[in-house]
């Protein structure tokens, strides 16, 4: 390639990062990957959140032994990191004859992170609200899930929407991992181009894509922490 | 039963594995240090950078943080490790590992400080300006000690993330904790070195996800 | 002689090695405001929220027209809509509006169809003179209203009797008599109430028994000129002073 040495710094840039033959050539394997993404970040999300509430709901109810079960999955799923957990179950179970695929693993790993966080979160919440709020409601004869669902979740939620907005932003970030073990989102349609052009662009049309798909989220929960902002009454 | 032991505990093989572990703990202890200290630090200058009253710092600080909070760092990693490249910029993995991380922290940093500076009322920033100090002085003095308390849980959990994150340092073949324990994996077919590394990650970890928990209990009341 | 509304027999209560009530037998006869004073600490908000099973008894009876609201097999939610309970902190909720604060319980306990509910909370409001401000938050009107509101969401349940834990005490005085002027009407239309409170005018004028409580026990009762104007024991008589300054 002698042509390369004409060309000026920018043009040699644009010809790495932003080639439009590459860009051209591999736009739609990413836009693949961008609907594997997209369907895994939606299931993590909805998944995470719903167990992570259900968890914490259970946890106000106050049985002992169940609480200490729901600290300890709280606890060891937030101190372990994702990676560990994919690679354990991608690559251990099978030996024990529990195979599962990629999407699987990273959808079951991350919902049940999301869930540990959640629950946390949802956790907090329901404890931020005042004891009075509970009495009032019990005094007028609202059983414990009455006052649970109509009187003290509506509040808690308030109060959570923005630190859960950013986890859940954060853990599903992570399908990035599912590169790892095969798993056909963005990043690993980009790697894939990008060795197969010697080319750098695909990774850039991966980092926009997650930029396309996350951003808007983050410009969100941006939004919603100066809405919701934690208020001390 | 025997069969998962002896494929998620044995003992055998995680004894043959637990050098070669204790070698990639040391990276990961490494890539922490300096990861969570130019983290702090960078994260500081985002934060005030964000709180900036000209709009041409606060705005780019902004989109800064929010470009870097809406990109996987797995993502930005290997476009550091294998992007660069491209361009004639060939880094370690070490250096592409903190460089990645460095940013995707400095952002994260930066919003728990910011909000931490949020948290303090005016009254303490015209308290402070009407004895002499300066601007400089007020925010060393008065402003951080007390936003630092205050979002003193934020900074420790982003820390907690921070030690899980070195974890993906393994994909681009840097010889840390979690490398170490995939490499003993593949070797020996057997799974109790990744549960090896797990422990260790718990081991570290759990007390202080605890503190964390702890601490946003007593800030509720 | 007829039954009386609220009886409380021989209640102790303890937190741990701490009791904090000592025996409390206590008839308040239907249509009668008893007013409870006392020190900090002498157990009468606590006897109030046994009464409401807010606090469990450690052991003793609380009687409604005549059924232990403490005994087994005792649907508790429905015995506590026979017991309404108004707040010295309100505890409204913030999330509600005002009619929706009323009518929640309606809706949820007594599962009236919402048309009916609001309704009946619309009367309720009308009761505490508060029906046109139905649609605002409790954070958009004073304490005296929202105090007004949290006594409206507990008649809307026609309640049996009424126990007020220290209702004015949050508010600035200016506010105080609008709340009194409610409850001086509840009075008179026949409820049966438990008042603890430190507004000795109103109990003189309004009250037809006043207790005083001192470390878990009652320690004097009588009609309030006998109380206030005659105390029989030290102890009420030194606390009378003290309250007078």
């Amino acid at each position: 390639m002698c042509g390369a040495k004409r060309m000026s710094p920018l043009e040699r840039f644009l010809d790495t990062f932003l080639n439009p033959r590459v860009i051209g050539k591999y736009w739609p394997d990413i836009l693949d990957g961008l609907i594997v993404t997209l369907e895994l970040a939606i299931a993590v999300v909805v998944t995470g959140i719903l167990v992570g509430l259900a968890l914490a709901c259970l946890r106000a109810v106050g049985i002992r032994a169940a609480n200490i079960a729901i600290v300890c999955f709280a606890d060891i799923l937030r101190s372990l990191p994702p990676l560990v957990l994919i690679l354990l179950i991608y690559f251990g179970f099978p030996n024990i004859g529990i195979v599962l695929s990629g999407p699987m693993v990273v959808y079951v790993v991350l919902s049940l992170v999301l869930a540990a966080f959640a629950e946390e979160i949802f956790w907090a919440g329901i404890t931020s609200v005042d004891k009075g709020q509970w009495e009032a409601a019990r005094s007028t004869g609202l059983g414990f899930a009455q006052t649970l669902g109509y009187v003290v979740l509506p509040q808690a939620v308030r109060l959570t929407l923005p630190p859960l907005a950013n986890r859940a932003i954060a853990i599903t970030k992570m399908t990035a991992l599912g590169t790892v073990i095969g798993v056909p989102e963005i990043l690993y349609q980009a790697t894939t181009a990008q060795s197969f052009s010697g080319n750098a662009s695909p990774l850039t049309l991966g980092a926009l894509a997650y930029l396309a798909l996350f951003l808007p989220f983050v410009v969100l929960a941006r939004w919603l922490e100066t809405r919701f902002a934690w208020r001390k009454a | 039963m025997n069969q998962i032991l002896d494929q998620f505990l044995n003992f055998q093989v995680m004894g043959a594995a637990f050098p070669t572990l204790m070698a990639g703990l040391l990276t990961t202890a490494e890539i922490c240090v300096v990861v969570i200290l130019l983290g702090l630090a960078g994260g500081l200058g985002v934060a005030l950078g964000s709180l900036h009253s000209s709009r041409w710092v606060r705005w780019p600080s902004i989109v800064l943080v929010d470009f870097f909070r809406a990109i996987p760092p797995l993502v930005l990693l290997i476009f550091v490790y294998s992007g660069l490249p491209f361009a004639g910029i060939r880094l370690s993995p070490f250096a592409a590992v903190v460089i990645a991380f460095l940013l995707n922290n400095s952002a994260y940093y930066g919003e728990v400080y910011r909000a931490g500076i949020l948290s303090i009322g005016k009254g303490q920033f015209e308290a402070a300006r009407s004895t002499g100090l300066t601007r400089a002085q007020t925010m060393l003095y008065v402003v951080l000690p007390q936003a630092v308390r205050n979002v003193l849980p934020d900074l420790l959990s982003n820390t907690v993330e921070v030690v899980k994150l070195t974890s993906l340092a393994s994909v681009v073949s840097l010889g840390e904790l979690l490398y170490a324990a995939d490499m003993a994996r593949s070797v020996t077919y057997n799974a109790s070195p990744v549960v090896m590394a797990a422990a260790v990650y718990l081991v570290i970890l759990w007390p202080l996800v605890r503190l964390v928990s702890r601490f946003e209990r007593r800030l509720s009341l | 002689m007829k039954r009386p509304m609220l009886e409380i027999a021989g209640l102790f209560k303890a937190f741990g090695e701490n009791a904090i009530l000592n025996g409390i037998n206590l008839k308040v006869p239907t249509g009668e405001l008893v007013f409870v004073i006392g020190p900090s600490g002498s157990g009468k908000s606590t006897m109030l929220r046994c009464c409401n099973r807010l606090e469990e008894p450690t052991s003793g009876a609380i009687l409604i027209e005549g059924t232990d609201i403490c005994g087994l097999g005792v649907d508790i939610n429905a015995m506590r809509r026979k017991v309404g309970m108004v707040f010295q902190s309100f505890n409204l909720y913030p999330h509600l509006n005002v009619r929706s604060n009323v009518s929640l319980a309606l809706r949820k306990v007594l599962k009236l169809p919402r048309a009916e509910a609001d309704e009946r909370s619309m009367a309720a409001l009308d009761l505490v003179g508060l029906a046109q401000r139905a649609d605002f938050f409790p954070s958009q009107i004073s304490g005296g209203q929202q105090q007004r509101v949290a006594i409206a969401r507990a008649l809307a349940l026609e309640p049996k009797v009424m126990l007020f834990d220290e209702p004015t005490s949050a508010l600035d005085p200016e506010l105080v008599g609008s709340v009194l002027a409610v409850m001086r009407d509840l009075k008179a239309s026949g409820m049966t109430m438990l008042v603890v409170s430190h507004e000795m005018g109103f109990a003189r004028e309004a009250a037809d028994r006043v207790i005083f409580m001192d470390g878990g026990v009652i320690v004097e009762e009588g009609a309030p000129e006998a109380v206030f104007g005659a105390p029989k024991h030290e102890r009420t008589q030194a606390f009378l002073s003290r309250v007078r300054g």
